[in-house]
């Protein structure tokens, strides 16, 4: 049976019509997880009988008729994300034997539609990366070319979706971690508005960015996965408390009359010719769907990355605080008094990106420093958040590239963090403001993917839904595979 | 050279919510360590904090009872150091805008004086777990059942100029919370300690001293002891060419002195910043009139009252009216008493105070009800009894033999005030002392007394002592 | 900016991170790069902008007083590095 090649929404239409279980489906779905061309090291933790459980649970609710579009789908969470009785490392040795005593509110939601979580997919250490090569448990390779990065930091994600292994996963994105590596692999990631999503159970890398969201193969199932996911949850004090609309059925629609911002500073120096290209030929789809395109200013755009490495440093050095080799987590051998405990688990337990984030958030946040670097970067985050609110004012829809480059090699960015940091560039502005944005396939550069980003005005995701929907049904970038088209 | 002693008080009160100020986990005390330290309050990776309505219900209260301002909108701030009492590497605090702040309190001195004490601000903030040092070899052992437990820290200006200031200080403070019912206000517990910021600086002088933080003081003794040990040293200190370096101290209370703490010194870069898992607090005018309206009299407003409607003295009514609980006690005593309030004033602050004391009893659980103890004022009133045998009434009712009415009937205690039954025993006691009779005529008017003694003795303390006296003048 | 070796080690004492002493040049440099790049702020003039903490411009949620959860002290203690009679251990504090 090969259903690993199909979407969220063919299996689901599948496991309807009596196809096949969700038993079988998940067994499949674990085989194909053990296939030596699998080894894209895009899975930390198999969770097989856990899924197996969930898997007949799924088929006695379908029997039951209670079941939902999502119910017996197989996904994987990032490894962000708690998981009950299942080891949650956030990519770190900190972490590495934490089983977490509980499940995030997004594990709660997927599992209440139903979902079948196979396993935990890799990422960067605490999501900070654009590579997923900071990872502990070595770096993902991108299915398109093994040499590549995947994207960053939910590269096992992206990378599972792409490489056919699960159909779905989520993601979490704080400064592009869902949408570059969506971009790098060729797949649809949508992160959604701050707050539409409760970050309950998320772990927390920077609270004001962070937001999790769905990655797929198809806006169709993106909108499939933020239905379930998103949702009001009184545990998360900047959760929204507002109706989750239809969006997988209010994907249908023309673009006709649909006003489209071309931000000139996502199109200037540093920008992949062949990528911009592949932007170019896409604007001229969605113009023949009838959209029409108006050129726009986000002034601010070369501020975003300066103040984004202040306030998510700033924020993480807190948030990381936590793990201190007392309650949970890694603890080193033998500590000889109480500051040895902390220097020792915290400089054994965090790798070297992680360690440079939090002395960099400290030092911002140090005394004589604060004004300088912490409050100016938020004077700045309202500056590029009002270029948005007026560019908003003007047009429906910003777009744009998701990456500057295709995936470039594994290893090629490593000892350099700033120029790691500028593959974020188009990204990051959007989680400054809080806005949702997706990325869907749009070409490719030799046989690495391409991504174009869509940004749309607060809790408008379901518009964005819709234009990716409206380009995934007169292109097929979306259906290319690694292992050929289907 | 004459120096003096500038003290602020920075006061937390944990607030007497049932759950903690960001979780769900109880704030019962005393319960087995760690079993009330929830995912939240341990600080396990991915919990968020949601802020308890009732917290800041108690702070506004607070803010109202002492004319502070309520902010429209306050900010939650992370303040970050590691100790082990503190899961998250961080307190969540507020800073730059407290939820209350610019107000004040009155306080009464010893010379009956009265002196206003600015309150600078009153921010809500969590508290932190426990360090428990005592039977382990080499190690500390962590309890977070206290970790989250809802605190207001109440900041006074730098106004004390004294130890005895800063307690009446912290007493009418005590007595404000608890009027409030925001705090239980138990200090062995821990639910009400306060820092103390101590300086000195020459008389006249502007500016202040370099000043020391005494940490962690549980009782309204420590707190003067601890300042005035603290101002002796550092008079000692500057008038030998020493100064004073700021620093945190703890209070030894077994040695009385103060002393420089090891920890906890150099991390003085907290690094505050807004915490990002917490939104503005906004509270409108509706909600502070709410709130406002709810306020029970304050003692300043009681005693006041106390003063006018019962005649009472100032210091009378400031004693009566320092707790709530004693201030109700005696407001409904002179309810039974038929509205004897001087007399009620007497007995409450004298015989039923003494007793409580003596008994280590708190006057929730006196054994003489407000209402056994206005029935027996009423008895004194209607000269049922006298005001001594009255003693020997409420000694019967502290010890369980019943109401007033009751004892004084099983013992019998009537004042005898037939004129045939007392004249009789002065016939007696004339005949029995020719001596002091022939000396009282012969000019010794202060005689009397012995004459109104005997026959109070012989009537067993029961005649009345005013008719005594009366007949006695007249026979003699 | 550029960050010292002593400033290096001032920085992780505040975070708490064992550094060893032979990569001091490097996270000197790699520090002062970051810092070098997020200078470019410097540039605008934001003296009249009130700072963004959040990006949705909420107000704070109030959650009821209630007692909401259970004693799971077990659960949470199995992974726990050191415990012993309910409590955690660390090394002697001394105040």
């Amino acid at each position: 049976m090969s259903v690993h090649t199909r979407t969220v929404a063919e299996l689901s239409a599948g496991l309807a019509g009596g196809e096949y279980s969700s038993r079988e489906l998940t067994e499949s779905c674990l085989q194909h997880l053990r296939q030596p061309a699998a080894d894209l090291n895009a899975i930390i933790t198999v969770t097989a009988d856990q899924a197996l459980a969930a898997a007949d649970a799924a088929d006695r609710r379908r029997a039951a008729g209670d079941a939902g579009p999502l119910t017996g789908v197989p996904l994987v969470h990032k490894d962000i994300f708690c998981t009950r009785g299942v080891r949650t490392s956030c990519g770190s040795r900190m972490l590495d034997n934490f089983i977490s005593p509980y499940d995030a509110h997004v594990v709660e939601q997927m599992a209440a539609a139903g979902m079948v979580c196979v396993g935990k997919s890799n990422m960067d250490e605490f999501a900070m990366g654009s590579s997923n090569e900071t990872s502990f448990y070595g770096p993902v390779k991108n299915p398109w070319d093994t040499a590549a990065v995947p994207g960053g930091s939910s590269g096992g994600s992206a990378a599972a979706v792409a490489g056919r292994l699960v159909p779905a996963a989520t993601g979490t994105d704080t400064g592009g971690s869902i949408r570059q590596p969506a971009a790098l692999c060729g797949i649809t990631g949508l992160k959604p508005t701050y707050g539409r999503v409760s970050r309950y159970g998320m772990i927390a890398f920077a609270s004001s960015l962070d937001q999790a969201g769905p990655m797929a193969r198809t806006a169709e199932d993106c909108a499939l996965l933020l239905e379930a996911m998103a949702g009001f949850d009184p545990r998360d004090s900047t959760c929204v408390d507002r109706e989750v609309p239809r969006y997988s059925e209010e994907l249908a629609g023309d673009l006709s009359g649909v006003t489209i911002g071309l931000p000139k500073e996502y199109f200037g120096e540093g920008l992949d010719p062949e990528v911009g290209a592949a932007i170019d030929a896409a604007i001229e789809e969605y113009r023949k769907l009838g959209a029409s395109f108006r050129d726009i200013s986000l002034a601010n755009t070369h501020l975003a990355v300066p103040a984004y490495y202040v306030i998510a440093p700033a924020e993480c050095s807190s948030n990381l605080s936590r793990f201190d080799g007392v309650r949970f987590g890694h603890r080193c051998e033998s500590p000889r008094d109480l500051e040895d405990l902390y220097k020792r688990s915290r400089g054994e337990g965090f790798g070297d990106e992680v360690q440079r984030r939090i002395m960099v958030g400290t030092y911002a946040l140090s005394a004589g420093y604060y004004d300088a670097y912490y409050l100016k970067a938020q004077q700045v985050r309202r500056l590029i958040r009002d270029d948005f609110l007026q560019a908003f004012a003007e047009v429906d829809l910003i777009l744009g590239p998701t990456s500057p480059t295709a995936a470039f090699d594994i290893g090629e960015r490593k000892d350099d963090p700033v120029s790691m940091y500028l593959s974020d560039i188009y990204t990051i502005a959007v989680n400054l403001a809080g806005l949702p944005g997706i990325s869907l396939p749009a070409g490719f550069v030799g046989r690495r993917p391409v991504g174009l980003q869509l940004i749309g005005n607060y809790f408008e995701e379901g518009r964005l839904l819709q234009a990716a929907h409206a380009y995934q049904q007169v292109t097929d970038w979306h259906r290319r595979s690694p292992e050929g088209d289907n | 050279m004459e120096w003096e002693t500038v003290i602020g008080l920075e006061i937390h009160a944990q607030l007497a919510t049932r759950s903690k100020i960001f979780s769900g986990a109880s704030t019962a005390y005393g319960a087995a360590p760690n079993t009330q330290a929830c995912a939240v309050d341990l600080g396990l990776p991915g919990v968020l904090p949601v802020l308890n309505a009732e917290a800041v219900n108690m702070a506004v209260r607070f803010g109202l009872a002492t004319g502070c301002t309520i902010a429209p909108r306050s900010v939650f701030a992370r303040k970050n150091y590691f100790y082990p009492d503190l899961p998250k590497g961080y307190q969540i605090s507020q800073y730059e805008l407290p939820v209350v702040y610019e107000g004040e309190v009155l306080i009464e001195l010893d010379d009956g004086e009265t002196m206003r004490v600015g309150v600078t601000r009153a921010h809500l903030e969590e508290d932190a777990g426990k360090s428990l040092h005592e039977g382990f070899q080499g190690v500390t052992g962590i309890d977070l059942n206290r970790a989250g437990t809802p605190l207001l820290e109440i900041v006074s200006e730098p106004d004390l100029r004294s130890a005895k200031q800063a307690v009446a200080y912290m007493k009418k403070i005590h007595s404000l919370v608890r009027y409030l019912e925001i705090c239980d206000g138990n200090m062995q517990e821990g639910s009400f300690r306060c820092d103390a910021n101590v300086s000195m600086r020459p008389k006249g002088q502007a500016e202040f001293g370099t000043r020391a933080e005494i940490k962690n003081l549980n009782s309204f003794r420590f707190v003067e002891k601890a300042i005035n040990y603290e101002v002796e040293r550092q008079i000692d200190l500057l008038e030998s060419g020493g100064t004073v370096v700021q620093e945190t101290r703890l209070y030894d209370s077994v040695k009385g002195e103060t002393r420089s703490m090891r920890t906890k010194e150099e991390a003085n870069d907290y690094r505050y910043f807004p915490d990002p898992d917490l939104l503005p607090l906004e509270i409108t005018a509706d909600e502070i009139e709410q709130i406002r309206a709810t306020l029970p009299e304050l003692p300043d407003a009681k005693k006041a009252r106390f003063v006018s409607d019962f005649g009472l003295s100032p210091y009378d009514a400031a004693v009566l009216t320092a707790g709530r609980d004693l201030a109700d006690y005696f407001e409904a005593v002179v309810e039974a008493a038929d509205g004897e309030a001087k007399l009620a004033a007497n007995w409450v602050m004298g015989d039923l105070s003494g007793a409580l004391n003596r008994d280590g009893r708190e006057i929730g659980d006196s054994p003489v009800s407000p209402q056994m103890l206005g029935g027996m004022l009423k008895r004194i009133s209607d000269n049922t009894i006298s005001g001594k045998i009255a003693k020997d009434v409420f000694e019967a009712m502290w010890n369980g033999e019943g109401d007033a009415d009751a004892v004084i009937e099983a013992k019998g205690l009537q004042q005898v005030t037939d004129t045939g039954a007392i004249e009789a025993m002065i016939d007696e006691v004339i005949a029995a002392n020719p001596g002091q009779v022939e000396q009282y005529r012969g000019g010794k008017d202060k005689l009397l007394g012995f004459f109104v003694g005997q026959v109070m003795k012989a009537s067993k303390g029961k005649a009345n002592p005013a008719q005594v006296n009366e007949m006695l003048k007249k026979k003699l | 900016m550029s960050l010292k070796e002593s400033d290096v080690q001032q920085i992780a004492h505040l975070a708490r991170l064992a550094v060893d002493q032979d990569r001091l040049p490097e996270h000197a440099r790699n520090l002062s790069a970051i810092l070098d790049f997020v200078e470019a702020m410097s540039a605008v003039d934001t003296a009249a902008v009130e700072p963004l903490a959040h990006p949705l411009e909420m107000s704070q949620r109030l959650r009821p007083d209630q007692v909401s959860e259970e004693d799971q002290r077990e659960l949470f203690q199995s992974i726990a590095p050191a415990v012993e009679e309910g409590l955690y251990l660390v090394p002697r504090v001394i105040e």
